[in-house]
């Protein structure tokens, strides 16, 4: 099972590095949507740190989703789904190396990102790290939620589009305990319960995210 | 040992076929046959549990195959409509993927040694976006031998094949016919094979 797993995350990396533009997209959407925001407001250094949080975080969950299509929709298109499907091994293995192929391309540089982007908005040194350490807990799980949102607009005319619809909303509470632990820690309140909760939605993720995923990719294949 | 009891499929309202019955036992080969339309992918596509039937059953070895399943994926290979090979990465790594992802691991040598048998010696190392349908083709035809599959279930394996390749892969179907192998598959050319049972819808 977990030989299947690296196999299809092996398969998702190389197809990649045989397309770089297609993250490079991605990461240049983020870098550049985080820098625009301190040259559209002015250099007001407390009110840029006081933004800083929100700006990156919603420019991490919309970098996120460009990358989200790719997950499935062009191995739905060439059968290789299809194949997939009837492997031996559980799908959900297979679609969990999907998983972990697309945070390691979309979410873990936003990860390494970050500090880069913190200077803009002049944040401190802790709060840098805080950004960081709520990015690594929270792309993953938008990594997940989007695979089951990706999954389930297979074959659905105008996915794209609908993805987004679908997905968004999910993003929210990420969004909310990612930002809002360094606004609190900003605060002075301890960003602690952010955090658990960040983490207590990755594991709730990562426990039923390819499981759901696998079974709506069974659905649209038939 | 493979039978088909009293199969139908519908889509929506429409009935596509019904009380389908068929068996098929260690060297024998079915040819399914019909006008298009008739639903003859839609069986294939039922037979290898990608889709559920509207009534019957599918039994391999006597078990269901939605009870067996894993046992009974690992003895089957499906080629369908659709090439599963992604054009951007050359055919070797193709085939080593999609083995990989069925749990097989195969080696470089041993693809690129079949690969060449097939006729595509010296071109194994490129983007399968270079090469034509025919050659496509005969890359998956690669797969057939490669991976040991006891069941093969191939949608119009014959289609963009040129004269050589089609003999190609009539040869093979034969040899693993006689080393007990099964075979069910579309075409819509008559087959020029020893003891193949038709089946039409």
């Amino acid at each position: 099972m977990i030989s299947v797993m690296i196999a299809s995350l092996h398969r998702d990396l190389l197809l990649v590095m045989r397309r770089k533009s297609e993250v490079l997209t991605a990461l240049f959407f983020f870098v550049i949507v985080t820098s625009l925001f301190p040259l559209g407001i002015g250099s007001d250094p407390g009110l840029l740190r006081k933004i800083a949080p929100g700006v990156i975080w919603v420019s991490a969950l919309l970098a996120t989703l460009l990358g989200l299509q790719r997950i499935l929709a062009s191995d739905y298109a060439d059968g290789t789904l299809e194949q997939m499907a009837l492997s031996p091994a559980p799908l959900s293995a297979i679609v969990a190396g999907k998983i972990l192929a697309h945070w390691l391309v979309c979410g873990l540089p936003l990860v390494v990102l970050a500090p880069v982007i913190g200077l803009q908005f002049d944040l401190g040194g802790s709060a840098v790290g805080l950004v960081m350490l709520t990015l690594l807990l929270g792309t993953p799980t938008l990594s997940m939620i989007g695979a089951v949102g990706a999954s389930l607009t297979l074959g659905a005319r105008g996915g794209g589009a609908l993805l987004s619809l679908l997905v968004l909303p999910l993003y929210i509470p990420v969004l909310i305990f990612g930002a809002g632990a360094v606004n609190a820690q900003i605060a002075g309140l301890g960003a602690e319960g952010h955090l658990s909760l960040l983490a207590a939605l990755l594991i709730f993720t990562a426990v039923f995210a390819p499981w759901v995923a696998a079974v709506s990719i069974r659905i649209s294949l038939e | 040992m493979l039978r088909v009891v009293n199969l139908s499929c519908s889509r929506g309202d429409k009935v596509l076929f019904s009380h389908v019955h068929a068996e098929l036992k260690p060297g024998e080969i079915i040819h399914l046959r019909g006008e298009n339309g008739a639903g003859k992918t839609s069986l294939l596509r039922l037979l290898v549990g990608l889709s559920t039937p509207a009534a019957g059953e599918i039994l391999w070895n006597d078990v269901p195959i939605t009870r067996c399943r894993e046992s009974y994926l690992r003895h089957l290979l499906f080629l369908g409509h659709q090439s599963a090979l992604k054009t951007d990465l050359t055919s070797i790594e193709n085939l080593r993927l999609l083995s990989a992802i069925d749990g097989v691991a195969l080696t470089e040598d041993a693809v690129t040694a079949v690969l060449g048998q097939f006729g595509l010696w010296g071109r194994e190392r490129f983007p399968v976006e270079w090469l034509s349908a025919g050659q496509r083709r005969r890359v998956l035809l690669a797969r057939l031998s490669l991976q040991s599959a006891k069941l093969w279930v191939l949608d119009e394996p014959l289609n963009a094949l040129d004269v050589g390749a089609t003999e190609l892969l009539l040869r093979m179907i034969s040899d693993h016919l006689a080393a007990d192998g099964m075979v069910f598959m579309t075409s819509h050319q008559s087959l020029d094979l020893p003891n193949v049972r038709v089946l039409t819808l």
